[in-house]
């Protein structure tokens, strides 16, 4: 025998289950009182840097309908490439967390967020413009982890190190947030099937 | 408190044997929610070892008292005390994490608009409480003791009591959602939504005891859940200039 690593195990995940909105967003569910507003429903506080923007979508299962019951939550640096809470000089009025509990009889989840700036990978190459997705909802045993990425900037898309790493090259479209007539983003997500998104394991 | 030195590594990798399977056809949902292809494995960089931080100003004085904080009037049944730690996977404390939970009442029943369930609302519980860990990683809350209920799955299918936690780490790659079930409750090893995770080990490790030196006497009783997030590495070897 040898030492103990001392090492723990993660607490392994369990389903958010249907009732996730209950203690997530809970005044999104009627259960008004207990919290003055749900978390992560506001993203910026007062006059943002950089632009504004809007992304929406729906998670969809393998059979192509839009999940009811899922929720999606963002992470992401501001304008400026910077970490609100991490970075010293970051936005102050711009929190980088989102959460969208998506339209009760729809599912579409919205976000009105700023576009993020760049930011380095760990050996110093630049990323292109990202955020960070996380969703969960009943049925999904482990959080899915994923990105969005923007389909205007395909010159930072085109270097960025992650994008570069996918073996199936038709699939990065599944990482883009698509630009729409009327200025906003439109980022689905499809768990299973043909038009699967990209997860990663982070 | 003592000064501890922030790792200044990526998070070591999830080990998805540990963690339940996401195809599991004995949990229904599971099967058209679940992805098929490999998922994409890279290190962690600033965007995922970063994460949303919050303060104590996004507590109320009553968001850990489940029993009181709906009407203020208090809720039915057993009355009990959750505590724990919130740690990583090297032992390390983590302070500053929000921990969300939610649940059913005394009878098995949500307040929520899709319940099915025929027990009763109680009028006086929410089901919902948060609460931030302090400085060691240690947090405790208020609530009763959910009662087991019965869901659309198999033909009798039945959920053990439990209560759901959403834990906020340092960083948004910890991001956790998780069960906790109590000691002894007979529908543990029936239920399909714990038979996703296959290792036991991992199973006992979502099982609250109770804790009888941590009741409150003649008010209520105390079980102990730890949660364990993922852990940051500490090398100072870390970043290294692409191609040395
Ligand atoms: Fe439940």
């Amino acid at each position: 025998m040898v030492q103990s690593l001392n090492e723990l195990k993660e607490s392994p995940s369990q389903t958010a289950g249907p009732y996730v909105h209950i203690g997530c967003t809970p005044n999104f569910c009627g259960i008004g009182g207990v919290y003055p507003e749900d978390l992560g429903a506001r993203m910026k506080t007062g006059a943002v840097q950089g632009e504004e923007i809007v992304i929406t979508g729906a998670v969809h299962d393998g059979m192509g309908m839009a999940l009811k019951d899922a929720l999606v939550e963002i992470w992401q640096a501001d304008a400026a490439g910077k970490f609100p809470g991490h970075d010293a000089d970051a936005d102050a009025n711009f929190s980088g967390f989102g959460r969208s509990p998506g339209d009760m009889e729809t599912g579409r989840f919205r976000f009105d967020t700023v576009k993020p700036g760049r930011v380095r990978w760990p050996d110093g190459r630049w990323q292109a413009p990202h955020i960070s997705v996380w969703i969960v909802a009943r049925g999904i045993n482990v959080g899915l982890q994923t990105r969005i990425y923007f389909s205007d900037e395909a010159e930072a898309n085109a270097e960025d190190p992650i994008l570069a790493r996918l073996e199936h090259q038709m699939r990065v479209p599944t990482l883009m947030a698509q630009k729409q007539d009327d200025g906003t983003y439109l980022f689905d997500v499809h768990i299973q099937g043909p038009d699967e998104t990209v997860f990663f394991d982070i | 408190m003592t000064e501890t030195k922030t790792p200044q590594g990526g998070f070591v990798a999830r080990d998805r044997d540990w963690h339940p399977a996401p195809f599991h056809p004995p949990y229904k949902t599971s099967v058209k929610r679940s992805p098929q292809a490999a998922l994409l494995s890279f290190p962690t960089s600033a965007s995922e070892i970063t994460g949303p931080t919050f303060g104590h100003g996004v507590l109320g004085p009553h968001d850990a008292d489940l029993i009181h904080n709906f009407t203020g009037e208090s809720a039915i049944g057993p009355r009990i005390v959750v505590y724990g730690r919130v740690q990583d996977e090297f032992g390390r404390g983590v302070g500053g994490a929000l921990v969300e939970v939610w649940q059913a009442n005394a009878g098995g029943r949500y307040r929520h608009k899709k319940e099915g369930y025929v027990a009763a609302l109680d009028a006086n519980f929410g089901g919902c409480g948060r609460v931030i860990t302090d400085a060691e990683g240690n947090y405790e809350f208020r609530t009763i003791m959910p009662g087991p209920y019965p869901w659309p799955n198999g033909m009798n299918d039945w959920r053990p009591a439990h209560i759901h936690f959403s834990v906020f780490g340092h960083g948004f790659a910890q991001r956790l959602i998780t069960q906790m079930y109590f000691e002894g409750d007979p529908l543990i090893p029936l239920c399909p939504i714990i038979g996703t995770i296959q290792n036991p080990d991992a199973v006992k490790s979502l099982i609250a005891p109770m804790d009888m030196q941590r009741t409150v006497p003649m008010d209520a009783r105390a079980y102990k859940f730890d949660i364990t997030l993922r852990g940051r590495r500490q090398t100072a070897f870390e970043t290294r200039p692409e191609g040395l």
